[in-house]
């Protein structure tokens, strides 16, 4: 636990003292602005929600996500400071989960700043705010999702950008699974159970179960648990691999 | 404390580390000297729990680092080769990381600071992010650390490589000057290091220990040691040579070589006879009226004991080399 505190209090501050941090902030608060209030539709739609902003949520951590996991080991591994880290008396399941949650808490504070747009909605009409909070969850469980998997790929390379892509690519799998056009294809062959198995995998059939308003345990479970199994692989990745 | 037993490490078909033990205790400043690629580091990697060996124990301050990895961890220091440092940390920040990772309070953390920075002399850069520091100040820093928490076992790999003469010594005295009480274990491929902090000197080679001895002991395995250095000046080189060789006192020639004026050679002595052929060697050229520019005894060259012993293999199958010591305490 004190070995967790101190690494989560390290990373957190670790994004803070580089220009990072404010790179991703600044881009994801524009570009969730633009999802918006642009090209969300908001002013079309004649309706005061966030609907349109949460529903590029997928979207935006696809692209900025990976940009913030790929650090995470593949870092520490090509710097051999990973050397350091693991020879002070923690445990790797410490460093994996103190590196993972301070991650996980500098998305939610990126999330916590795009507040605004929920000061305006309430501004400019009555929304449900049950609704708004639900999908303030779903989403920060998702981003959650997102990063176990960006730690996991971050673990197995040395290589940045080897995390990015396969980030992106391993996540995009996990959007898509939900996609009409992915569960379209399964259904045209496979039994009905291996179509709804694909569409349960995916982050969007969740994340839109809770963006209607509730937040069923079965969606949270899923989320967690994706990031409990991902991050116990970047455990166990970490130990096989640490000195590669 | 520290003891290795039976170490081995295997990385597919390659064996880094072969059957490896020692121990070491407080007050000793153990040497570890190999080529390139010998295993040292590997062996270290293990010690301080970086590392699982494919076969083996390693048992430090009594805690088998395997089974009880944070009780042996806590005990140990480890500057790991180069020093790797979170490079938009600052010393400060670095060091109360390290601090709180091990679990020492704030108060203990800041009284260590105090001491490590005086030690290490790290006042200057204190607040500086790390990436902006010299070689020598990272490898200060990276020491820092290692001493953070007043360890029992210090291991340290390559402690001076990269830093420049004077950083070298300092970093020398540093190490000696914190010998007492702790074992401390370090990897270098700087012979005279050896020699000028270490109580006790270890050969590896293909991952065996090919030499286990006091430094002083590891000169006198040289073929040199003992042999007498002489310089002269004189036209007739050939002359000269033809005379040492006629002395009852030389047992052989060693090499020859020819530097402006003087010519030197190297006299290997009959056993038992340094004395006499130093005698000889100055009443001949008083004789032959050649002006004897310099006159020496050999203590011994760690180079040449490194590379016989180091291509010849462990368990001293030449003559050069004796069998090796505590490599059978196992």
């Amino acid at each position: 636990m004190r070995g967790t505190l101190t690494i989560f209090k390290r990373e957190l501050a670790g994004y803070f003292a580089t220009p990072v941090a404010y790179v991703f902030l600044i881009i994801f608060l524009m570009l969730a602005g633009v999802f918006t209030w642009q090209i969300g539709g908001y002013y079309d739609v004649g309706q005061a929600d966030l609907r349109g902003f949460f529903s590029f949520h997928p979207w935006l951590y696809l692209a900025l996500i990976p940009a913030l996991s790929m650090r995470l080991w593949a870092e520490e591994r090509r710097s051999g400071t990973i050397e350091l880290l693991m020879t002070l008396p923690i445990s790797t399941a410490n460093a994996v989960v103190g590196k993972f949650l301070a991650a996980w808490a500098f998305t939610g504070v990126a999330l916590a700043l795009t507040a605004t747009n929920w000061l305006s909605v309430n501004y400019l009409g009555d929304p449900d705010n049950g609704v708004i909070l639900a999908s303030y969850i779903g989403s920060f469980l998702m981003a959650g999702a997102f990063l176990g998997l960006g730690s996991m790929l971050s673990s197995i390379t040395k290589n940045q950008i080897s995390a990015f892509v396969l980030t992106f690519s391993v996540s995009l799998l996990f959007v898509l699974a939900g996609f009409p056009a992915v569960t379209d294809a399964v259904s045209g062959w496979a039994p009905d159970v291996l179509t709804e198995s694909v569409r349960n995998l995916s982050f969007l059939f969740h994340f839109d179960a809770i963006t209607r308003g509730v937040v069923d345990a079965r969606d949270a479970l899923y989320f967690l648990s994706l990031i409990a199994l991902s991050l116990f692989a970047t455990a166990i990745i970490i130990d096989l691999k640490k000195a590669d | 404390m520290i003891e290795i037993r039976n170490l081995t490490k295997r990385f597919g078909a390659f064996t880094a580390v072969k059957n490896l033990s020692f121990q070491a205790a407080p007050g000793e400043v153990l040497g570890f000297l190999g080529p390139n690629g010998a295993g040292k580091s590997t062996t270290m990697k293990m010690v301080t729990g970086f590392l699982p060996p494919t076969e083996g124990t390693v048992i430090v301050c009594g805690h088998d680092v395997l089974e009880d990895p944070r009780a042996a961890k806590a005990r140990i220091g480890y500057l790991p080769e180069g020093a790797p440092l979170y490079p938009d940390m600052t010393p400060r920040s670095m060091m109360k990381f390290v601090g709180a990772a091990r679990g020492m309070s704030s108060g203990r953390i800041k009284e260590r600071m105090e001491v490590v920075t005086r030690l290490v002399d790290l006042h200057k850069v204190l607040d500086q992010r790390i990436e902006t520091l010299s070689k020598g100040f990272k490898r200060r820093v990276g020491l820092a650390l290692a001493i953070l928490h007043d360890p029992d076992v210090l291991i340290l790999d390559e402690p001076t490589d990269g830093l420049d003469p004077n950083q070298k010594h300092e970093v020398r005295q540093l190490i000696r000057s914190m010998a007492k009480g702790k074992v401390i274990v370090l990897s270098t491929h700087i012979l005279e290091e050896v020699e000028a902090v270490c109580t006790r000197a270890m050969i590896v080679a293909a991952g065996q220990v090919c030499f286990d001895g006091t430094p002083a002991e590891l000169r006198g395995r040289s073929r040199y040691a003992g042999a007498i250095e002489v310089a002269v000046t004189t036209a007739d080189a050939e002359g000269a040579r033809a005379a040492f060789e006629a002395l009852a006192s030389v047992h052989s020639i060693g090499d020859q070589a020819i530097y402006g004026e003087e010519t030197r050679f190297v006299l290997f002595p009959v056993n038992g006879s340094r004395n006499s052929l130093l005698d000889d060697v100055q009443r001949i050229s008083t004789e032959a009226s050649w002006r004897l520019a310099s006159l020496s005894v050999d203590r011994g060259r760690m180079d040449d004991v490194f590379r016989t012993v180091t291509s010849e293999g462990p368990q001293g199958s030449n003559s050069a080399v004796q069998p090796m010591k505590s490599g059978e305490v196992a």
